[in-house]
Order: structure tokens, then C-alpha cells, then sequence
């Protein structure tokens, strides 16, 4: 119990003392999430929307590894990666590994199955209702895709969120890409998994809270802007 | 929009349509020519959207023939077609953002949509709409609207399912008179309906659909002074059995 208070007034001291080390911690998870999830938005709207829409070879496969990604634990992923930009590894040269870029890539490659594969479903569900206009109008295949995805962007911004959720809270990946090295690629929840077997409870309980509280805040953020969007389109 | 040559006529030969193992339309034979207000009527479930559908090109024949004749090959016919639905689709767009949407899929540069735009919406009576959700619009303004958009298109054929099935007798009528004006700028009309006073007003002619077959096919006054059969008989009278 006293840990658990102690871990709140931690939270509260570590919010108020605007440590720079902390911030950093703060700044760089926000970083490399967004980063991911930006990358995983621009590829995973047109795979989805191109899934649900177009019948091509391959469409089954594509399809299957979207829902096989969806679930993989994030260290196997970050195993993938850490092998692949590691020395002896095909992209070896780039020198990636323990950099944010080659966490942000793992987070990228964990997040776009899960918006991929929501926009699928969305997008279907739209072309349903539009489909017989957009035939009627005779649409290019790539008009088709880019009215589904404009118009569905308000329920694809569920799609955002639950892909910005893992990838904020994931620690497995950025912890074997990234190292967790002091001031360079340490994040939230590879703190917190120090400071926790540091035996540091209290400190990981107070980052997890601080954790908790942005990730509320986006969230927050991000669909306070979306009602208010979609009520102007009158969507609902 | 008569300037160039039309794709019309239009030849159906042996159409049939199956689904699921059932024959849902049988051997269906029609020509249809510029000019005339082509009025498909029948009992619900006759397969009126069926044989719209399938001329408009978003079904697929299961054997027959659907020729546009007078279409030549550089372009593909339906681009020359526009379709209003029953229920019909807005986009989760404004009034003015369905219409700039369609302008341009169509390739309609950018600069020339907006005044395009404000011209439909007016013809329609809309322009008060113009900002307002396309989805929060009345019934009758959402058909309008609907017309509105397949006017910018400039269509030679505006195939049209029961436009006015859900709406009441004051948009109703809004609708019908929207339609004239495609007729009379030259526009061939091909409307299903199953309202015998719609078909009144509207047809110069009749084909009559029961149960998936086309039983007759004539003239509007004809039709409704004297059937040739006894299914368009009853169905004039009101005692159609099915
Ligand atoms: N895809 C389909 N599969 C099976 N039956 C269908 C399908 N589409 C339409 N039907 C059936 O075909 C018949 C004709 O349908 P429809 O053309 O919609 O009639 P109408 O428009 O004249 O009321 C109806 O009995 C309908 O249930
Ligand atoms: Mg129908």
C-alpha cells in the first residue's frame, strides 16, 4: 500500500520537477510512437484499403500476414528487426541498431498490421454502402480508394489510436533494437523495466502513472478533435 | 448533350439473369430509343433493379446480350449513363462536396468546380443547402441532391430505381419536375417505378415486368387504354395476384 502512495507522490514529483533527463525520457517515447504510427498510417490505409477494394494475386496472403502480424508479441518482432539491422545483418551497414530510428522501425512494423487490418474492415464496410455510386461514376480504382479512406477517416482514427496504444506501451521491441541506453534510447517502459528490477518500485510505479497520463492525453486529444469533426460532416 | 452521337439505342437480346441457382429474370427483349420517357413497371419483386442494374452495367448478365449501339469503342458506355437509387448515396460530405466529388472523379479541373457546383445546386433548388451534411438532409432534398449530381455529369441515359418510393407527394413532385428537365435538355429517361400515377404522368412508355418476364411492351397511352394482356390488365386495375 505505502508503495503505492509513494509511487503517486513520485509521479507528482517527477511531473513537477520538469527534469531534463525525464523530459527527455517523455520526449523521445512520444517521439518514436508517433513517428511509428505516422509510418504505419501511411502504409497501413492504402494496404487495407487496397485489401478490402482490389482482388489481386496475393490479396489471401497479404490478408493472413496482416492478422499473423496483429498478434505477434512485440520482442519476436523486435527479434526480427535486432537481426536484421544487427552487424551480420542485411541492413548491417546502416548502423542502425541502438538508435531510435531502428526502434521507431520495430514499432512501425508492430503497428501497421493493426491499422491495416481495421481500415480493411472500415473500408469494406463503407464500400458497401458507396460502392454502387462510385460504379455508377465509373471512379478510377485509385479515386475509389482515396474517397473510402477521406471518408471513413473518422472511424479510421480508432484505427490510429489502438496502433498509437501498442506502440506506447509496448516495451519488448525498443528495449531489444534500442538497448535502453542512458540519454540516447531510453524510453517510458524501458525505464520503467529498470527501474523495476532496480527495485526501484515506487520510481517505476510513479513513470507508469506519468505513462498512463499521456497516453490518456493523446487519446483524449486526438477524439475530442474527431467528434468534433465528425459532427461538422454529420457522419454519425 | 446531343452534339455528339448517342449511345443509344439500346439492345437487350435473351437477357437473363440468375442468382443462387434461381432465374430471376427470363429472356428479356428490348430496344430502346432516344427520346422516349422509358418507364419500367411492375409489382415489387418483378425485377425491376434488376434489369436497371444489369443495362447500367453493375450487374453481370448470366447469358444475353446488353449493346449499346450507338457507343463507340474509345469509350466505355457507362461514362454517358448516370443512375439515381431508390435510397439514394451521400457521401459524408456537404451538399457541395457530393457535387465538387463527382466533378472530379470526372476530371473537371479544380477551378471550374465550384461555379458548376452552385449552377446544380441551384437547378435542384438546393443552393440554401449548399453547406449543410449531405446525411442530416430530408429525403426529398437527399433525391435531389442526387439528381443534382448526375446532372453535372451531363448524361445521355439517367437510369432512375424508384426515385420517389419513400417521399411524400409535395417532394415527390419536386423529384418528377427535375426529371422533365433532364428530359427536356434531351436526356433519355429510363425509370422503374411501381406508382401507376407516376408511370401515368411520366411514360411515353411502358415496360411492364412480372415476376422476372417482361410481359409488355408499348406505348404509354396503349398501355393504360388497352392492355394486351391480362396480367397488365389486372395490374392497371389494381387486382394483380402474385
Ligand atoms: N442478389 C440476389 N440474389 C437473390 N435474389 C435476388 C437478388 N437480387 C434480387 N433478387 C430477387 O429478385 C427478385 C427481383 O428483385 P428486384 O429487381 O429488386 O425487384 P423490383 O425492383 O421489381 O422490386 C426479387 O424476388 C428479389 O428478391
Ligand atoms: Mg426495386
Amino acid at each position: 500500500m505505502s508503495t503505492i502512495l509513494n509511487a503517486f507522490s513520485e509521479a507528482g514529483a517527477l511531473l513537477a520537477s520538469f527534469d531534463a533527463d525525464f523530459l527527455a525520457i517523455v520526449g523521445l517515447s512520444l517521439r518514436v510512437s508517433l513517428s511509428a504510427v505516422l509510418i504505419a498510417c501511411l502504409i497501413g490505409f492504402p494496404l487495407g484499403a487496397a485489401v478490402a477494394l482490389f482482388r489481386f494475386p496475393g490479396r489471401g496472403a497479404v490478408a493472413l500476414m496482416l492478422n499473423t502480424f496483429m498478434g505477434l508479441p512485440p520482442v519476436v518482432i523486435g527479434l526480427l528487426v535486432f537481426l536484421i539491422l544487427s552487424r551480420s545483418g542485411p541492413l548491417g551497414v546502416l548502423g542502425l541498431l541502438f538508435t531510435p530510428t531502428a526502434m521507431i522501425i520495430a514499432q512501425a512494423i508492430l503497428v501497421t498490421p493493426i491499422i491495416a487490418a481495421l481500415t480493411r474492415q472500415t473500408v469494406e464496410d463503407l464500400w458497401r454502402e458507396y460502392g454502387d455510386h462510385l460504379r455508377s461514376l465509373d471512379a478510377r480504382p485509385l479515386d475509389r480508394l482515396g474517397t473510402l479512406i477521406y471518408d471513413a477517416r473518422f472511424s479510421l482514427t480508432t484505427a490510429v489510436l489502438a496502433g498509437f496504444g501498442r506502440a506506447i506501451a509496448e516495451v519488448g521491441a525498443v528495449m531489444i533494437v534500442g538497448g535502453n541506453i542512458d540519454h540516447a534510447t531510453r524510453v517510458m517502459t524501458t525505464a520503467i523495466a529498470l527501474e523495476t528490477s532496480k527495485g526501484n518500485l515506487a520510481t517505476a510505479l510513479g513513470l507508469g502513472i506519468v505513462l498512463l497520463v499521456i497516453a490518456l492525453a493523446v487519446t483524449a486529444t486526438v477524439q475530442v478533435i474527431n467528434a468534433i469533426g465528425a459532427r461538422k460532416a454529420a457522419i454519425v | 448533350m446531343s452534339a455528339r452521337q448517342s449511345i443509344l439505342p439500346l439492345e437487350v437480346r435473351q437477357l437473363v439473369f440468375e442468382a443462387s441457382g434461381t432465374r430471376l429474370l427470363h429472356d428479356v427483349n428490348l430496344s430502346l430509343t432516344v427520346g422516349q420517357r422509358t418507364v419500367i413497371l411492375g409489382p415489387n419483386g418483378a425485377g425491376k433493379s434488376l434489369l436497371l442494374r444489369l443495362c447500367h452495367g453493375l450487374l453481370t448478365p448470366s447469358s444475353g446480350d446488353i449493346n449499346w449501339r450507338g457507343a463507340g469503342t474509345r469509350d466505355r458506355a457507362i461514362r454517358h449513363q448516370a443512375m439515381v437509387f431508390q435510397r439514394p448515396v451521400m457521401l459524408r460530405r456537404s451538399a457541395h462536396a457530393n457535387i465538387t466529388h463527382t466533378l472530379k472523379i470526372r476530371g473537371v479541373a479544380r477551378s471550374e468546380r465550384r461555379e458548376r457546383a452552385d449552377a446544380a445546386l441551384a437547378l435542384a433548388g438546393l443552393s440554401s443547402l449548399a453547406d449543410r451534411p449531405a446525411r442530416l438532409m430530408s429525403g426529398g432534398e437527399q433525391q435531389r441532391l442526387a439528381l443534382a449530381r448526375a446532372w453535372i455529369t451531363e448524361p445521355e441515359v439517367l437510369f432512375l430505381d424508384e426515385p420517389t418510393a419513400s417521399l411524400d407527394p409535395a417532394a415527390t413532385r419536386a423529384v418528377e419536375t427535375l426529371i422533365e428537365g433532364f428530359h427536356t435538355a434531351g436526356t433519355k429517361i429510363i425509370m422503374a417505378t411501381h406508382d401507376l400515377g407516376q408511370a401515368r404522368r411520366l411514360a411515353d412508355e411502358i415496360v411492364f415486368l412480372n415476376k422476372g418476364r417482361l410481359v409488355e411492351f408499348s406505348p404509354a397511352r396503349s398501355f393504360f387504354e388497352n392492355p394486351e394482356t391480362e396480367e397488365g390488365r389486372a395490374f392497371i386495375t389494381g387486382d394483380l395476384l402474385w
